[in-house]
């Protein structure tokens, strides 16, 4: 079918608002370099944050040929308020549970996303997400090893369980539905954030319950909603202060 | 990356470090040892020997760690997709390498643990170098490259010491920091051919760590038993001063192709005997800094420290305590 205006808006909205969380997750999983509990934890979110920032650009380069600016400007001299990605990925990295916990439902439903695009009819998104599918098969099965290992010991499951807690709403914003669900449905770009929240909650809750954890009702609760159209949390700006400082210095010079 | 470990110059116990020792098996040590054999873990081998690579391949992996570090701080302000990609890979191996490493140690039997523990304590050391603070990007470019480089003469020389699994562990080691030098090499070459303040920054840079590049490889070797011993064992492959003299042909030829100065006006090629010549670097500095004075060693333990305390309940969860510690083979 022809893409009509509403279309393409669509496919670049979508197109952003993975790209951005893509790239802050990245950025902050960057930051256990150096840090992390056991050096093997440094080094496996450092290979997380490699992979997801160079899915992020891969998504940009995509931007850029549907006319938007080079990946490099477009990620780093934009502000908060034109940034697209969930409130979830900003959330500074918190203690290690905190970033397990968000590192589990971040990439189960992005694995679910990319299986779900690798059948868009959008051909440059359809190989990336392909491409993609192989790389967060093991960030998943990260994830899982550590949530299950972790929910074996009474002190680190409570820590773990009050983090899942703490999480939950703001895992459930990353699927703020766009203004273009309808037209990215129709045209068979993207099956939609509800599909998505529906296929992603099948898979995390039946998997926490199996290794101990109480999962929050997601009817009750409220999701954080924002990010999406722009509404960020005071810890967006700062990260990208830090991330454009050198950038800055002269946006027109070769680094 | 890593600097030479640094042997005390004052240390004086050295004259009876094989007194003790089973004369047959020592002769058949060293004769192994000058065939150009390895040693392996479960060889026998002069309690000297086990001490000084226990200590010398631990300080080498705690330099990994900490070294991470200065760089680290810059992963997240790296200016673009091309240097964010790359500077984080690059700290990775450096963490890696640190993991390698502790293994390698542990064949002698000291467990990551203790030697982590005697790391934040401030029992052992870790290469001066990264006491200094990286105070703009350019200084994250000059470590790539320079440090590097300085890291790679070393263990190029190391890797065809005596003991096995170091051994090993650093022509892999030596692998991918070669990597890294051509990243840090072709970030300085941008900075050095970009704007006016891209050359400026370049320049400062080096001028700041001109000092403790000189300082890496260690203060001039004393004559004495110990390294005589030491070198027999190919324990310590070359005097600090060869290996410095190695460096500085390498690349400060490099250096100033690139229109860059360096603050030493001495600093010249003897063309007679092949030597550089330079001013003497301050080992006052070195000694104070090594023992705790430089301007980042609190800031590095404590961030250490701090990592190791945050991180305990999750190694707590992990310990299986019905299981015994074996020490790793190879």
């Amino acid at each position: 079918m022809e893409f009509t205006d509403k279309h393409v808006q669509g496919l670049k909205d979508l197109l952003y608002k993975m790209a951005d969380d893509l790239l802050i997750i990245g950025h902050r999983n960057s930051e256990w370099t150096g840090l992390g509990p056991v050096l093997e934890e440094d080094i496996a979110f450092s290979s997380m944050a490699q992979d997801k920032v160079g899915q992020s650009l891969a998504l940009y380069e995509i931007l850029h040929q549907l006319g938007e600016s080079d990946p490099d400007t477009v990620a780093f001299t934009r502000n908060a308020p034109q940034f697209h990605c969930s409130q979830l990925v900003e959330l500074p990295i918190g203690e290690y549970d905190f970033s397990l916990v968000r590192h589990f439902f971040f990439d189960h439903a992005e694995a679910i996303r990319f299986d779900m695009l690798a059948t868009t009819v959008v051909e440059p998104l359809q190989m990336v997400a392909k491409k993609f599918r192989g790389e967060i098969k093991y960030h998943t099965m990260h994830a899982d090893i550590w949530m299950k290992q972790l929910g074996e010991s009474e002190e680190a499951k409570m820590r773990m369980q009050n983090s899942i807690n703490e999480v939950f709403p703001f895992a459930l914003g990353m699927f703020e539905p766009s203004e273009f669900e309808a037209e990215l449905i129709e045209a068979g770009i993207f099956d939609g954030e509800f599909a998505l929240r529906e296929k992603w909650l099948n898979k995390v809750v039946p998997l926490l319950e199996s290794f101990g954890y109480t999962v929050p009702n997601a009817e009750t609760i409220i999701p954080e909603f924002g990010g999406r159209k722009g509404q960020h949390t005071e810890h967006l700006q700062p990260l990208l202060d830090e991330m454009t400082e050198v950038f800055a210095i002269d946006p027109g010079a070769e680094w | 990356m890593y600097g030479n470990a640094y042997v005390d110059p004052e240390n004086k116990i050295v004259n009876s470090i094989t007194a003790n020792e089973d004369p047959i098996k020592l002769a058949e040590f060293e004769s192994r040892i000058a065939a150009g054999n390895k040693i392996e873990p479960m060889d026998w081998m002069p309690a000297e020997y086990k001490k000084q690579l226990v200590r010398m391949i631990e300080q080498h992996a705690h330099s990994e760690i900490i070294g991470a570090l200065p760089e680290g701080t810059w992963i997240t302000r790296a200016p673009g997709f091309r240097r964010k990609l790359a500077l984080m890979a690059k700290v990775q191996d450096e963490i890696g390498h640190g993991q390698l490493l502790y293994s390698a140690a542990e064949t002698l039997g000291k467990s990551r643990e203790a030697m982590t523990n005697d790391l934040i304590t401030g029992k052992s050391k870790y290469s001066n170098v990264f006491n200094y603070p990286a105070k703009t990007w350019a200084d994250s470019a000059v470590i790539a490259w320079l440090i590097d480089a300085g890291a790679i003469v070393n263990q190029l020389a190391n890797s065809k010491g005596s003991y096995g699994p170091y051994c090993r562990a650093l022509d892999r080691i030596c692998a991918e920091e070669s990597f890294h030098l051509k990243y840090g090499h072709d970030n300085v070459v941008f900075l050095a051919t970009g704007t006016p303040v891209q050359r400026a920054m370049v320049q400062d840079a080096l001028n700041r760590w001109w000092e403790p590049i000189m300082h890496f490889f260690g203060p001039p070797d004393k004559e004495s038993i110990h390294t005589a011993t030491l070198m027999r064992w190919k324990v310590k492959m070359g005097s600090n001063d060869d290996m410095r003299n190695m460096f500085l042909d390498m690349y400060v030829p490099k250096i100033w192709d690139l229109g860059l100065t360096l603050p030493d006006p001495n600093l010249h090629k003897n063309e007679e005997t092949g030597r550089w010549e330079y001013t003497e670097p301050n080992w006052e500095v070195f000694k104070q800094v090594i023992n705790g004075n430089g301007p980042c060693n609190k800031e590095r333990l404590a961030v250490r420290r701090k990592a190791e305390e945050n991180g305990r309940w999750v190694r707590k969860a992990l310990a299986k305590p019905t299981e015994k510690y074996v020490t790793p083979l190879s």
